[in-house]
């Protein structure tokens, strides 16, 4: 007897759904061996992850507010991953979308919510999209790997935020701690009566919705298919390679740093230290698991802020948030680990006879 | 600047360079056999956590990097499986590795935030090397780590271009189909070369925990596994280069954290973001003089299918 691995004849749809769900599972188990080997019982911590997430109102409304970054980090991350760029730069992009959109109401705290809005929703974006775009630009003009180049402008844009939020920004009245002064109201994003969920919900469907339809239909959206498909058959079409991948680049961190916008305007209110608990990390997992196709980014991300809220719920439990990132990893394992088997079947072969 | 300053920043330079290079001559390895590993990140955290601990529960820094060692190439053995027997897309299960062991490592490290080491590596004077003046004080009053990075580094470059197992790990980066041909296997030897490469990311980590800092933090490593890997293109995939390379950015680490200390009127955020900076500006400087080619072994990255030979 043996196992071998045979080529699927065309992609198996049951596959296709049947495997992330299967990931998640073994996800679960595979973390709960963890969870049982250091002495804690991995059902009572996987129930109060979940029931604190999704069993009373509050919890569902902080997961959709969770949800609102991770998607639309994950949207700007797919942009890139699609032409097989690694921009893993959405935190600091996120962060510095923040920061970009936070310095209108500092500056002008008397605008009208009219032009306030938007000017901190394009200087957001615009911020973003310029960081995204330098780690395209050094990729362009000197093949600088961006996988290197947009995760030490992570760490770069992050003491930027702290150099800010411990210096010149810092609320004078705000007994010393690292954040800016609270914006004026004019500044908020809508939220939906008494709940925390706010209109960067909107965003994100809107995102969504263009990406879609960017991606299916444009000749944009062919041309990065093309170029991160196959980059000799899309340089001999003709395709301007460098071109697209500073735009992809730039629609990328314009996309993470609007997600920063709309966590400093919708939620937090003010630019504070460590703004992302890491969402531009998740968001990679996020796009991965999703299969860059924007409608299942925003039902992964619905999943993965079940697990962001569920890790704060486990604090309470004196267990460490970082159990929450350690179960997006290994569900990232078996993502990747299975994804052979929808190229691919395993068949037993008898005898074992080599078929080679 | 006297000459006391410039001698106990060069010799700062090689304690702060001596984590980056155990990690990055790791990364060589693993590189050289055709699979990037952007897990170091995480094998370097799970490293610094399990040695601490280790170190700490029996006493002895040792007990800590072997603990480490085994952590570290548990790891790798993930990415291995992952990348050699299931054909997996390096680059995520590198990512996979890294965010999974960031994750581990603030679990299980949780009760020791803070804590005192139990074990640390102390100074130790090579007797006779030690009185050589100015170099004596810069290489040889450091820690037992440095001293054994000193014999790996020439061990390595030996290996590598000395020996004939050597020239098949360099030519599995290649072509591995030849070395297939040549009656070598490359999947065994694949493995083999990853969990190396993660079992000294592993000591790297420990290094930081029990010698360097010696304490455990969540994230303590703050990006280092990701500049040992840019430090490898920087090198051109060669140890030697590597030791050169984690040397100089050693030194603009104990740069930044001694300008802060004499009280230069510059932020520390400022200054610490130096080596994250000097990383890109690196990176370019070595790219734009090879003309935009990098000396990346030819089939680094792609996963090796027998039937598509």
């Amino acid at each position: 007897m043996k196992v071998v691995l045979e080529k699927r004849l065309g992609e198996s749809v049951k596959a296709q759904i049947g495997l992330p769900v299967a990931s998640a599972l073994m996800a679960l188990v595979f973390c709960g061996v963890f969870f049982a080997l250091t002495g804690k019982d991995p059902l009572m911590v996987y129930d109060s992850m979940f029931s604190g997430a999704l069993g009373n109102d509050y919890g569902l409304s902080e997961t959709i507010v969770k949800m609102i970054p991770l998607a639309l980090c994950a949207l700007g991350i797919a942009v890139a991953f699609r032409m097989q760029i690694w921009n893993i730069g959405a935190e600091g992009q996120f962060y510095m979308g923040a920061c970009a959109a936070t310095w209108v109401p500092l500056n002008f705290p008397d605008l009208p919510a009219v032009i306030m809005l938007p000017a901190m929703f394009l200087l957001g974006a615009l911020a973003g999209g310029l960081w995204g775009l330098l780690a395209g630009w050094f990729k362009t003009r000197w093949l600088v790997n961006e996988l290197i180049s947009t995760l030490m402008m992570n760490y770069i844009a992050i003491l930027w935020v702290d150099y800010l939020v411990y210096g010149d920004w810092r609320d004078p009245n705000g007994l010393n701690f690292p954040l800016t002064a609270a914006f004026p109201d004019a500044a908020m994003l809508p939220s939906f009566g008494d709940l925390r969920v706010h209109a960067g919900i909107f965003v994100v469907l809107i995102a969504a919705a263009v990406f879609t339809v960017l991606f299916k239909s444009s000749k944009w959206g062919y041309e990065t298919k093309v170029i991160g498909s196959n980059p000799v058959a899309a340089r001999y079409a003709g395709m301007n390679i460098p071109r697209n991948v500073l735009l992809a680049m730039f629609i990328s961190g314009a996309v993470c740093g609007l997600a920063g916008m709309v966590e400093v305007s919708g939620i937090v209110g003010k630019l504070q230290h460590g703004i992302s608990p890491g969402y531009g990390y998740t968001a990679i997992i996020i796009a991965w698991l999703a299969r860059l196709n924007p409608p299942a980014i925003i039902l992964v991300s619905f999943l993965f802020a079940v697990i962001h809220v569920g890790g704060f719920m486990l604090q309470t439990m004196g267990i460490s948030a970082a159990a929450a990132t350690m179960l997006q990893g290994a569900v990232l394992f078996f993502v990747v680990g299975t994804e052979i088997f929808t190229g691919y079947k395993l068949r037993i072969v008898k005898g074992g006879a080599d078929n080679e | 600047m006297s000459e006391d300053f410039i001698v106990s920043l060069l010799a700062a330079a090689i304690t702060m360079g001596t984590p980056l290079l155990y990690a990055a001559l790791g990364e060589v390895i693993c590189e050289r056999s055709g699979i990037i590993n952007l897990g170091v990140e995480g094998m370097m955290l799970i490293g610094a956590c399990v040695g601490f601990i280790a170190g700490n529960s029996f006493g002895s820094p040792w007990a800590g990097v072997a603990a480490a060692i085994a952590a570290g190439a548990l790891l790798a053995l993930i990415h291995a499986f992952l990348t050699v027997t299931l054909r997996a897309n390096q680059v995520v299960s590198g990512l996979a590795v890294t965010l999974f062991g960031t994750g581990l490592s603030g679990y299980l490290g949780q009760d020791y935030v803070g804590q005192p080491a139990g074990a640390v590596f102390g100074k130790i004077a090579l007797p006779v090397l030690s009185d050589i003046p100015v170099i004596g004080s810069i290489l040889f009053k450091q820690d037992a780590l440095v001293y054994i990075s000193y014999f790996l580094v020439p061990l390595a470059a030996w290996y590598f271009y000395k020996t004939r197992s050597g020239l098949f790990l360099r030519a599995m980066g290649e072509n591995p189909a030849a070395v297939d041909a040549a009656g070598i296997n490359v999947f065994r030897l694949r493995y083999l070369y990853i969990i190396v490469g993660g079992a000294l990311a592993g000591v790297a980590g420990a290094y930081l925990s029990l010698a360097y800092a010696p304490s455990w933090l969540e994230n303590m490593t703050a990006g280092r596994g990701w500049i040992a890997v840019a430090l490898v293109i920087f090198a051109l995939w060669d140890p030697w280069r590597a030791m050169a390379g984690s040397y100089l950015f050693g030194g603009i680490d104990a740069l930044g954290f001694n300008l802060q200390v004499l009280g230069l009127p510059v932020s520390g955020f400022i200054l610490n973001m130096l080596p994250y900076i000097f990383t890109v500006l690196v990176l370019v400087l070595v790219l734009k003089r090879r003309g935009g080619r990098s000396a990346a072994p030819q089939a680094l990255g792609l996963p090796y299918d027998r039937e598509e030979r």
